[in-house]
Order: C-alpha cells, then structure tokens, then sequence
C-alpha cells in the first residue's frame, strides 16, 4: 500500500477511531516508514495543540448560569400557591363560611319570628276571644297595658281614618311580654305588634320592612327602642298607612 | 446543570461573541428542557445537546450566514478523502514554533463548518460516531470533512508561519 493510503487512514488513527485490525497494520507500517510516522506525529500534536488552544478559551460569566436556572426553572408558582399567601386565602375563605353562616343563621332567624308572628295573628283571628280588653278607644286600651308590660306606647287617634281600633292583649314572643292590639278596616282585622327591642329581635331588623308572606302583609320598624309590626290580610297600602298612623303616634 | 462550561465554550467558538453565546446557550437549555421527553435513554446525552446548540445556533443570524456560506462555497462534503498535507511542510517543525494564540487565530478563521467539526473531534473528543449524530451526517462526510477541515488549519497555519518569517 503506497503512502498516500496510509495518509488517507491517519486521521481516524489520531482520533482512535480506527478499528484494531487497522491500527495493527497502520503501526506496522509506521515503524517502517519514517515519513509517514512523522505525519502521524504531526497529526497527533496538532490535535493535542487545538485542544490546548480550544479548552476553556471561553468561560461562562456567573451571572449566565444564574440566568439561566431562572430562566428554565419550573414555572414559577403562581401567586396563592405561597406558603403564606395559602394562608391568607384558608382565613378569607374562613371568613366567609363563617359569615355567611352567621346571614343564613339570622336570616332563618327572621323567618322564624316573622312565622310566628304571623301565627299569632292567625290564632287571635280564630279565637272566640281574641282581645282582653275590648274597647274602640284608645284612652282605655293604653292604660289597661298599664303594669303588664315593662313598657309604654301611643296610640294613633283613628277618628279620621277608617280605621278602628278593637282592642288588644299580652301576648309573647321569644320569652318577652308585648302588646298586640287589633284594628279593624272595614272586614279586615289587623294586628299590631309593639314590643321592646331587645337583641332577639335584631332578625326583624334585616331585609326589607314590607313583607309578603302567605298572602299576609308585614311592615316592621323600630322607634325608640320599641319594635313594631304591623300585620294583616289587608292590602300593602292599607298596612302601610296604619304603620304610618303608629309611627306619628309614636314620635309624640 | 451538565455540559455547562463546555458548552459554553463551544458556542463562544461558533459565535465568536460573548452575548450571542450567552443566548445560544440559555436557548440550548431551555429547549433541551422542553425537548427532553424526546430525547431517548440510551442514546447519547452529550451529542444530543450539541446537536441542540448547534441547530439552534444555525437558526441564528451569525449562523445562517456560516449556512449560507457553506452552500455557496461549493465545495461539497462527498466521501472522498482530501489531498494529503503538503508534504514539504513537515509539521513537527512547524508545530514547534507554533504558540497557543496563533492556533486560537487559525480556528477563528476558519469556516464554521471546519471549525466546528474540529471542535467537536479535538476539543470535545468525541468519536465519528457522535460527530455524525450531532451534525447529523454520514459518517463518511464526518472523515471527509474533518480531513478538509485539518488541511485548511494546517494550510492557514503554515501561511501565518510563512508570513511571520518573512
């Protein structure tokens, strides 16, 4: 084999890339051939030399692995997944179960007493005897409350109105003692309920203070520490002007 | 993270500039991270991300103009080997006077297609084998093409030595 083929063999020989039967006889030859040998020697020092020269000619600055670690880091975790931020949302949604326990609580509350109210009202329409003290005026039916109630109250003068009053009772609601007195318009027969403004009554107090229920007019309000509800099967309006009668009773 | 300083390395040779290098090896990362799923165990990790680097880096100005560079040129990768050194140059001698710098020099000027395989053979010692997996090509084109490569080297150093004797 000329030189020039062995020539051709030399690079895989410097890149120990050549296979064994190769480099046997490719050594065979170079201790044979002066030439050739020294071709080889000058390959192999070349490669040593580019390596020398190559390696490590360029360092990474420490800024560029910090770049990238950010940078292929796992997405970032997003915002309520911090530890403390988890934290923050647990209590916030404490907070609002909580609260909102608290709404329906005072709104079934509401119900409750508004239902029984109402009951009461129905139970004195279906009594034989639905007032203890029967009179149209109101001078004998505020001085009868006299020592029953821890309270006192006015009553609306009805002589321009075409309301009458019938007369009124004791009655209790959440273990206190209250007045309720009935009117008369026309066919209907309202009661009105005036009891003093204690904490039980605080669920009257939220939502709206005309109320519909059960084909029962409500209006409800609160007036110098007294609680007032006025109910009937009368029309919105007509429950309404009662309650406006009351409130400017009240106020004198 | 692996291959970190090599790799750094290698992509400041090809890009020949600190920023570009900087960002070819943040991408390299980046997308060896996203691509992992495809990369297959068993194969080889460390051409797998040279190839990574690379195919990244042909993607970037700097490196289309070496692709571009490499198609015009004309000078084909085919399987034949090239002309052996000129043999008047006798390379011990020359290497002797060689310092460090000048072969620094040389590989700078060098084509990126000869610069790179070089690279890849003498600086990062890998085999045929995982030269062909990392260009991607025949392992015939590897040899033929680093042959070409070793010559232009020899060929620039030798007129660099020429010139500095004159």
């Amino acid at each position: 084999m000329s030189c020039d083929l062995w020539r051709g063999k030399l690079d895989a020989y410097v890149d120990s890339d050549a296979s064994q039967e190769e480099l046997a006889s490719l050594e065979a030859h170079l201790r044979t051939c002066p030439s050739c040998a020294a071709e080889a020697l000058g390959s192999l020092q070349m490669k040593r030399m580019t390596q020398a020269a190559a390696t490590a000619r360029y360092s990474p600055s420490p800024h560029l692995r910090l770049r990238i670690e950010e940078s292929i880091q796992p997405n970032r975790k997003p915002v309520w997944a911090l530890p403390w931020m988890r934290l923050v949302v647990a209590a916030a949604a404490l907070v609002l179960i909580v609260a909102s326990v608290a709404l329906w609580m005072r709104y079934s509350a509401r119900e409750q007493t508004l239902a029984e109210l109402l009951d009461l009202h129905v139970a004195t329409m279906a009594s034989a005897n639905p007032v203890d003290v029967i009179s149209t005026d109101r001078h004998t039916v505020k001085p009868w409350f006299q020592g029953k109630l821890p309270f006192t109250f006015n009553l609306p003068e009805l002589q321009n109105s075409s309301f009458k009053l019938v007369g009124g009772r004791v009655m209790y609601l959440k273990h206190s003692a209250g007045a309720q007195l009935l009117f008369e318009l026309r066919n209907h027969r309202l009661s009105v309920f005036i009891f003093q403004d204690q904490p039980a009554m605080i669920p009257l107090a939220m939502g709206a203070t005309t109320i519909r229920e059960m084909a029962f007019n409500l209006e409800t309000w609160s007036e110098g520490g007294l609680r007032y509800v006025v109910v009937g099967d009368a029309s919105a309006a007509d429950i309404h002007e009662l309650s406006e009668l009351l409130r400017v009773a009240g106020r004198s | 993270m692996p291959l970190f300083a090599q790799l750094y390395n290698f992509a400041h040779w090809l890009t020949q500039d600190r920023a570009a290098a900087e960002d070819l090896v943040q991408e390299t990362y980046m997308k060896a991270l996203r691509g992992f799923s495809s990369f297959q165990q068993g194969t080889n990790f460390r051409a797998w991300m040279y190839k990574i680097l690379r195919n990244t880096f042909l993607t970037t100005q700097a490196g289309l103009k070496a692709g571009a560079y490499v198609s015009l040129d004309g000078d084909s990768d085919d399987d034949k080997p090239s002309e052996p050194a000129d043999a008047e140059t006798p390379e011990t001698v020359l290497l002797a006077r060689v310092e460090l710098e000048t072969i620094q020099n040389a590989l700078e000027k060098l084509p990126v297609r000869f610069r790179e395989i070089i690279l890849l053979s003498d600086l990062e010692e890998m085999s045929y084998q995982e030269i062909c997996e990392t260009l991607g090509i025949p392992v015939g084109t590897v040899m033929s093409r680093l042959s070409r490569a070793r010559k232009a080297m020899r060929e620039l150093l030798a007129a660099k030595l020429r010139g500095a004797s004159r």
